[in-house]
Order: structure tokens, then C-alpha cells, then sequence
């Protein structure tokens, strides 16, 4: 045994000592896995000020710049501070193989090894459709399924569309900086295949002081789109939120709404549908949160969009046959969720009487999508599953789950119909801290709500009514509920009862910058206040729930899926995708360099 | 004594229409601080931006009323905040003014602000002033601001 530990003990020293020792930075990271001839910034940080003589970046023993095609811009102060960087910008490896990458300034030497691959030649899939719920967690998967199809004799009466794909895998979602993910970066892991920290979209997150400055990796919706596909995005929040963005963006902050904007009309992409309409008109329009004159609904109709702000509006470009390009934007901020929308009319439902729900824009999507000869690449988020776990919002967050599986059960439908050659994975970015624990009866014994929560044999079955024929039940307000709590919270008021007149609003900031529990659920009968467990100071005190680092659920059907299995790591999927369509071709990518 | 009752008289009559005096030398000034609504302010609201009320435009310059809660500020010591219709639930991701609701009012207040209680609903009186304009120190882009504003909790609500 002491043999084994002392040199075990002995090199962690080394390591120990070794790593604060400043190595330079070389990204992409090492055990990088890169597409064959995707496009790619490549950039070294040095620790301090080097020469450019003695500054030395070599790729498998070669100058850089003789493998890459190009030099490396030499930035001897970066912004200004005595720190020394190069910088190669937009560059691609079309040979797959081992890259040893080796960065000296003359002295200390870094190396990384990056994997190129390629894909097969030929793709196996003509379309993919990648779903998305975010924040999506095997509870809300669990209790969708007992809402919307019911439980008899100890069995359910159906499964969910998604459970009835093929292949299952478990994902992680970690990322370069936490063992937590944002939807930012987790969605980036999606739609490029790399890592990236909280709050990075398309970029390696470097020193660089800017937020559009960091090294820049290829993006799904733009490699996509460069090889003849046509490329849509669809979801109910904010177009310009992390997941959607993650199709395009290139920014290491996911809140520079108005730089992604200006993002998803310089890539292109064919249907863009969402929320968020006020980052996309001139700062002169009352209403808008531009900070210039661009009116981006004009230039994107002068590009050929189509342009709706309503259903019917969605549904009439959809229906045009000519119509190959839409941008629909149905809401100032996030498009209502399944439960405000269709049933309890809250939200900015009376303000925004005719939004489509995230089915509807998918089949919008799709019907327009599938006019492209070659293809397609599809995003369908189901984005508030995420908001109103955020907002410990249960009931709000299981019906755009049960919102999110019709999505699927929809485009299952359409693949079959045409041709079945369509890659379906449905998944999540990262999990939320939820658990079905039993149900909550008004009509037990007394007045205290605690003791009205049934566990194991009391916990019985909800008395929902049976599901409409969309797969919701009418009614949330049940006698007998289900409970589905929150692990991770800020200090709230436990109402044990849906909130009938508007999304949960569990804690707020007071004036010290503590975070306190929403006095406005106090005096709802049978309120406990409950102390939360969560920081409730600093820039991370939280004033709602957080997200979680649990393995999240991929379930995928049609060709390709077969690769799904197993343990996976997020940025697995986006290889996947590349796969089912080829997207890095041995010999396609021999033709490009 | 026949004198009396008539003093006495004249005593309660000036006494009673003191309140009533008040009232007339108030009511100008509550015609002036005319008290407006979040949902009056705009004609209407839209996917494609906000139009301003007639009565928004007509009260440019003049000083009106407004009810709304106070956002936690963006930056300490500071004149400014936002004043939004309901309290704001910040996302902790949100570092810029990316995701404020579209009909939030800037109100540059008289003195210092100090915060006491953001689920507190308050009254502001002040300068109504409409258009874009972008804040000098925070970058935040409003269309319609109180200038020279006052403030205080109400106490009912």
C-alpha cells in the first residue's frame, strides 16, 4: 500500500504544483472533439507578454499557419492588458484523425490533443427534428404522462409519444467551468459539439474582454444551413433566449439579445418563430429594447421572410406554397404556456389573444421546412417547462410537458407519412431539482395541509378528469392532486394548490438585496412559509428555483437513433446529428481544403 | 348675550367651511397630478411596439401620478429606477435590460433613492416626459419617464 501511495501522493504534488505554474490557454480544449471541416477560431492565451519571434503554435509537429492555411494574428497587449494571445480565426481540419496541438512562448510549452472525425458519406437521415424541453426532468416526464393519459388497475392507459421512440440514452451536462449548465451552454453542447461555460453560445469562453470576441466554434444551424439544408428554430420563449439562439449565435453572454438578433438574420435560417418581438424594432418605436435604428421585421421581410404575429397569420404563410422563409413573432416576451392559453386565459393571454402554441408553430415549421429538396434541420423547444420550474410553478410546468409530447406525437405522425427517414431525439439541456412525492387531498381529515399530502398507499391516484382530446385534462384545481415538489428552493409560502390567477412569483429581492419569500401567498389559506435552502445573498442568491446537474434523458427514433444508448455526454448528441446527415463526409471535406 | 349665538355663529360657519376651502385650494392641484394607469398609458400594445394613449401624449410636460412597484435598482446611489406595473421577479441571468417587460416607466426621482420593500406598491408623482431616450449612466433604453419625481408607499394595496 505505501508503495502505491507515495508516488501517487508524489505526482498529485507535481500536478499540484505544476498547474498554477501559468500555462498558456489553447481552445478549443483538450479532448476537443471537432467535425471534419467544421469551421473552428483556434487561440492560445499566454500567461504574460511574449515575443512574437519566440511565440511558437504547432498542429502535429507543423508551423499552425502551413496546416490551417492561414497565420495567426499575433495580439501582443489583449485589451490592453499585458497578456499576449493568437488568434486564428475561422479555420478548418478536414482529415480526421489525432491533432496534437503545441503552444510555446519559448520557454513553457502547452499541448492539447483535439479528435477530428468524420461522418459517413452518405447520410442515413433527410430530415432532423431535435426537441428540447427545457429544463425537462424524468418528474415532469413522470407526471405528464399520469395527467394527460391516466392510470387504471395499476397500469397507465398510454404511453407518451416520446416514451414509444426506440433508443434511450442518459446524458450529462456539465460544462467547462461547473458541474451545472445553463440552457446556454448546455444547448451549445447540442448544436456544436463542444463544451463551453454558463452563459457561452457557440464560443470557447477565453479571457477576452468582449463578449463577441471569444474563439467561435460552428454552429448546427450554420453548418446546416451551408450544406443545402433548411434550418428553423422554433420555440415559446423569447426567440433570442439561450436555446434557440444556440442554433446561431456566437456570444460569451446569452442576455446580448440584440447582437443575436442581428445573429439569426445574418445566418439565414429559414423559419425563426417565437417571442421577443421587441429586440427586433429601431430604438425610435415605442416598445422597442433595441439601442439603434436597424428594424430587423424589415430587413427580414426585404430578405424574403414572411412575417407573422399571430396563429392565423402563421397559419396562412405555412399554407402558401411559395412561402419558404418565415419570421413569427407572437409576443413581446415568452409566448403563454399550454395552461394560461388553453384553459385559464392567464399570462398576457387577453393581450395576445391568438398565439400558436408550440405544436402548432412546429407543424407551421415543418409544412414550410419540407419544401427544401434537401432537407432539414428543426429546433422545437418547449421552453416554460424550464421558466415555471424556475418559478416552482408544478401544474404550469407538467402541462407544457404534456404540450411538448404532442409536439412529438405530431412530427412522429409526419415522418411516418412521408417517407420516414426522419431523426427525432427529444431531450432536455439540463434537469430541475423536481420529484413526484404522492398527491395532496383537500377532503382529508383537518386543516393542516401537510397532513392532507398522501404518501405511499394514502397517496391513492389524482382525481383528474379524464384527458380532453389534445391530452390535457380540463382541470387543474382537483380535489386530489398531484405533488410534485421543488429540492432546491429560495425562502417561499407552500400554497399546496395550482396557482389559478398567474404564474408563481415564489420569492423577490428586498431592499438589502436579500432574497425573501413573496408575502403575496401568505394569507392563502393553509400557507406554510418555508426557509429555503439555496443562497438568498449575492449575485447568485436565488429568488426562485435552480437549475440542477442530474443526467437528463435523451430518447431518439429514426435513422441514426441507433447511436443513441448508453451513458452519453451532451456534446454526443450533436455528433449524432452529424452522423444521420453527414455532415463532416471524408470526402466533401477532402474537397474543401 | 344677543350678541353671542351670532358670534358664536359666525365661529362655526367659518369653521365649517375650512375643510370645504381646503378642498377648493386642492382641488387644482390634483387636477394637475393627474393619476394615470399602466394599462391607460398605451393605445395599445402590440408584437410590432407600444402606441401612446392621446391622453399620454396630451399630459407630456405635465406633472401626473402613477402606481407601480419599485425594480430593484441597476445601480446603488442612484436618482433612477423602474417603476413596473407588477414586482418584478428578476431571472438570475438577466444582467441587462434584455428581458424588463415593454411597459416599464424610468423615473429619475428628486433625491437619492433608498429602497425599502419592492412587493411595496407606491404612488409617483412627477414630470411626465414621452420618447426614447437612452440613460446616460446605465445604458437603459425608456420611452417614458418621471422627472423630478416624488414617491410614496401606498398604504392599502
Amino acid at each position: 500500500m505505501r508503495f502505491t501511495r507515495l508516488p501517487l501522493a508524489a505526482a498529485l504534488c507535481a500536478a499540484v504544483l505544476a498547474l498554477p505554474a501559468a500555462a498558456q490557454s489553447i481552445y478549443p480544449l483538450n479532448r476537443a472533439e471537432i467535425l471534419a471541416g467544421s469551421r473552428f477560431d483556434l487561440k492560445v492565451e499566454f500567461p504574460g507578454l511574449v515575443d512574437a519571434s519566440t511565440a511558437k503554435l504547432s498542429i502535429n509537429g507543423k508551423d499552425a499557419a502551413s496546416v490551417v492555411g492561414k497565420s495567426a494574428d499575433f495580439i501582443y497587449r489583449e485589451d490592453g492588458k499585458d497578456v499576449t494571445s493568437l488568434i486564428l480565426r475561422d479555420v478548418a481540419l478536414s482529415k480526421a484523425g489525432k491533432y496534437t496541438v503545441e503552444a510555446s512562448d519559448g520557454t513553457n510549452t502547452k499541448k492539447v490533443v483535439w479528435n477530428v472525425y468524420a461522418t459517413p458519406a452518405k447520410a442515413a437521415a433527410k430530415n432532423v427534428i431535435l426537441f428540447i424541453g427545457d429544463g425537462f426532468s424524468v418528474a415532469h416526464r413522470t407526471a405528464a404522462r399520469i395527467l394527460s393519459k391516466g392510470i387504471e388497475d395499476g397500469k397507465l392507459n398510454g404511453k407518451l409519444a416520446m416514451d414509444e421512440l426506440p433508443a434511450m440514452a442518459l446524458l450529462s451536462t456539465q460544462g467547462t467551468d461547473s458541474i451545472i449548465t445553463d440552457s446556454a451552454n448546455a444547448a451549445h453542447a447540442y448544436t456544436t459539439g463542444h463544451k463551453s461555460c454558463v452563459n457561452a453560445l457557440g464560443v470557447y469562453c477565453s479571457r477576452a474582454a468582449g463578449s463577441l470576441d471569444h474563439p467561435r466554434v460552428e454552429t448546427l444551424g450554420e453548418l446546416a444551413k451551408r450544406q443545402g439544408y433548411a434550418v428553423g428554430a422554433v420555440t415559446n420563449s423569447e426567440i433570442e433566449d439561450a436555446t434557440p439562439a444556440a442554433m446561431i449565435a456566437h456570444t460569451r453572454r446569452r442576455s446580448d439579445f440584440n447582437d443575436i438578433v442581428k445573429m439569426f438574420y445574418d445566418s439565414k435560417i429559414d423559419v425563426i418563430m417565437g417571442g421577443g418581438s421587441p429586440n427586433f424594432l429601431p430604438q425610435s418605436t415605442p416598445g422597442s429594447k433595441r439601442k439603434d435604428d436597424v428594424d430587423y421585421i424589415g430587413q427580414f421581410k426585404s430578405a424574403g421572410y414572411a412575417f407573422a404575429t399571430t396563429k392565423t397569420e402563421m397559419a396562412a404563410a405555412a399554407d402558401n406554397d411559395k412561402t419558404t422563409r418565415l419570421l413569427g413573432l407572437y409576443n413581446t416576451g415568452n409566448i403563454d404556456g399550454a395552461l394560461d392559453l388553453k384553459f385559464l386565459k392567464k399570462g398576457s393571454v387577453s393581450k395576445f389573444p391568438d398565439q400558436p402554441d408550440v405544436v402548432e408553430e412546429m407543424k407551421a415549421a415543418i409544412k414550410i421546412l419540407s419544401r427544401n429538396k434537401k432537407g432539414f434541420v428543426l429546433m422545437v423547444e418547449s421552453a416554460r417547462i424550464d421558466k415555471y420550474s424556475h418559478s416552482m410553478d408544478a401544474e404550469r410546468a407538467i402541462y407544457d410537458t404534456i404540450m411538448f409530447d404532442k409536439a412529438v406525437a405530431e412530427a412522429k405522425n409526419w415522418s411516418k407519412a412521408n417517407g420516414n427517414n426522419t431523426l427525432i431525439l427529444v431531450t432536455a439541456d439540463h434537469s430541475h431539482g423536481v420529484s413526484v412525492v404522492g398527491t395532496v387531498n383537500d377532503d382529508a381529515p383537518g386543516n393542516d395541509m401537510r397532513n392532507k399530502i398522501g404518501t405511499y398507499e394514502d397517496a391513492g391516484f389524482p382525481n383528474y378528469p379524464a384527458p380532453n382530446a389534445e391530452g390535457y385534462p380540463e382541470k387543474v384545481d382537483v380535489s386530489k392532486r398531484l405533488r410534485l415538489v421543488f429540492a432546491n428552493t429560495p425562502d417561499y409560502y407552500e400554497t399546496f394548490r395550482p396557482y389559478m390567477d398567474g404564474e408563481n412569483v415564489p420569492a423577490i429581492k428586498n431592499a438589502d438585496g436579500v432574497m425573501v419569500a413573496n408575502e403575496k401567498y401568505k394569507d392563502v389559506p393553509g400557507a406554510v412559509f418555508r426557509t429555503g435552502n439555496l443562497p438568498n445573498t449575492g449575485p447568485r442568491g436565488a429568488n426562485q428555483g435552480v437549475h440542477t446537474g442530474d443526467d437528463v434523458v435523451l430518447t431518439a427514433g429514426g435513422p441514426g437513433s441507433e447511436k443513441v444508448h448508453g451513458q452519453m455526454e451532451n456534446t454526443d448528441l450533436f455528433r449524432v446529428v452529424a452522423d444521420a446527415l453527414a455532415l463532416g463526409k471524408p470526402a466533401a471535406a477532402k474537397a474543401k481544403k | 348675550m344677543p350678541f353671542a349665538p351670532r358670534t358664536g355663529g359666525a365661529r362655526r360657519r367659518f369653521l365649517l367651511a375650512l375643510p370645504g376651502m381646503l378642498a377648493l385650494l386642492a382641488s387644482p392641484l390634483a387636477r394637475a397630478a393627474e393619476l394615470l394607469t399602466f394599462d391607460g398609458l398605451y393605445k395599445s400594445n402590440t408584437v410590432l411596439g407600444l402606441k401612446f394613449a392621446d391622453r399620454t401624449l396630451a399630459l407630456k410636460g405635465e406633472s401626473v401620478r402613477l402606481r407601480g412597484y419599485m425594480a430593484p435598482p441597476l445601480k446603488p446611489e442612484s436618482k433612477f429606477f423602474v417603476l413596473t406595473r407588477e414586482p418584478v421577479a428578476i431571472c438570475p441571468f438577466c444582467s441587462s435590460d434584455a428581458e424588463w417587460p415593454v411597459d416599464i416607466v424610468v423615473i429619475y426621482a428628486s433625491k437619492t433613492v433608498i429602497p425599502s420593500n419592492f412587493s411595496e406598491r407606491l404612488e409617483v408623482e412627477g414630470r411626465l416626459e414621452v420618447g426614447s431616450y437612452t440613460d446616460p449612466v446605465t445604458g437603459f433604453v425608456s420611452q417614458l419617464r418621471l422627472r423630478d419625481a416624488v414617491f410614496h408607499k401606498i398604504k392599502d394595496q
